[in-house]
């Protein structure tokens, strides 16, 4: 019996795959365009437009890169406030998420940057929740990704610098400087290290923003690559819908993976920070 | 005119090169996850620890493929 009953769901789904493959295929004969070619135009998603109109964007217009970035930090509130409101012994749903958020988080400042880091935990695991949830709000199809842009993440990373820099100055005055001399290195060459050390510590703003806001934009243009392509494929406009779930997945990882990224690297230069000697 | 034709089609060459750039970090980051793999199964209870320090070793060597995509960027919308 359950086996009937298993082949018979199996029969229905195949029957439904088939049934939309055919709807797609022609709806796409349909409704092709006039001009069927490349017109592809991966970029215009990341255009910021004002929200209530008007050509000009001044500094406090509300755009649709500040709606998301609103809708993110509301659903954060969302999942670590209200999840955590019942705290049961056995729990639910939200509160097991907001719980492994946080367990997550904190294992890794404790980690990596060290147990009396602990002190800057909360920082940490803002920014971190913040990213998480603004690159998978901006994987709803039609929404806006606020971290695909190098504006928003230069903002995020210069806080990160600009803070570990001062932190590193005032907890250990000049030995902060220790951390460009290589001790262990011969004498000769600690000057040429220094500056090797140096330039690549001023260069670490530019690499953290930019590795966020590239794989975030690369990831979107390629799905909007793969979409365009279906115009010039005719018959077979439907391949790009398996090409596109394909890197769609990827980009659910990479979401996740380039804010750990972008965490555990803040954990590093914390650690920096707080002990500078090399 | 002319050298101005030249100096766009300078540019595109000078980002495509760039772009060279980028499947090298893309080889260094291979690397890096395959040496882990291969240390990985060598001895699997050491694995778990060892997975920050394989997204640090990542990071660092995409951060290289970056400056080559920045330059590109920079070489088709800023100069």
């Amino acid at each position: 019996m359950a086996e009937q009953s298993a082949n018979q769901t199996g029969g229905i789904a195949k029957v439904v795959f088939f049934a939309v493959l055919a709807l797609v295929v022609i709806s796409g004969l349909l409704f092709a365009p006039e001009h069927v070619g490349l017109a592809i135009h991966p970029m215009d998603q990341f255009e910021i437009k004002a929200l209530f109109g008007g050509e000009r964007l001044g500094t406090f217009t509300p755009t649709n890169e500040t709606l998301w970035m609103a809708l993110a930090v509301v659903a954060i509130v969302l999942v670590m406030v209200l999840g955590t409101r019942g705290r049961a012994v056995v729990p639910s749903r939200s509160q097991s998420v907001a719980e492994m958020a946080y367990g997550f988080v904190y294992k890794m400042v404790e980690d990596v940057a060290g147990k009396d880091a602990i002190k800057y935990f909360p920082g940490i695991m803002t920014l971190f929740m913040f990213i998480v949830f603004a690159n998978f709000l901006g994987l709803i199809p039609m929404s806006f990704a606020p971290t695909s842009h190098i504006a928003v993440t230069v903002v995020l990373a210069g806080l990160v610098f600009f803070f570990v820099t001062i932190l590193g100055f005032v907890k250990n005055g000049a030995g902060f400087l220790g951390l460009f001399w290589v001790s262990s290195a011969p004498m000769a060459l600690r000057p040429v290290l220094a500056l090797i050390e140096l330039i690549s510590y001023f260069v670490r703003p530019v690499s953290h923003s930019i590795r966020l806001a590239g794989n975030v934009m690369a990831g979107h243009a390629v799905i909007k690559v793969f979409a365009g392509f279906a115009g010039a494929l005719g018959l077979f406009s439907f391949l790009p819908i398996l090409a596109i779930s394909a890197v769609y997945a990827l980009e659910v990882l990479v979401a996740f993976i380039q804010a750990y990224v972008f965490t555990i690297l803040t954990c590093v230069y914390l650690k920096d920070a707080l002990h500078p000697s090399h | 005119m002319e050298l101005v034709a030249a100096a766009a089609l300078g540019k595109f060459i000078g980002a495509g090169l760039a772009a060279i750039g980028s499947g090298a970090a893309a080889i260094g980051v291979g690397h890096v996850a395959g040496n882990f793999l291969s240390g990985a199964l060598r001895n699997p209870s050491a694995a778990a620890g060892q997975t920050a320090t394989l997204f640090i070793g990542i990071a660092f060597a995409e951060a290289l493929g970056i400056f080559s995509f920045l330059v590109a960027l920079l070489l088709m919308f800023a100069v």
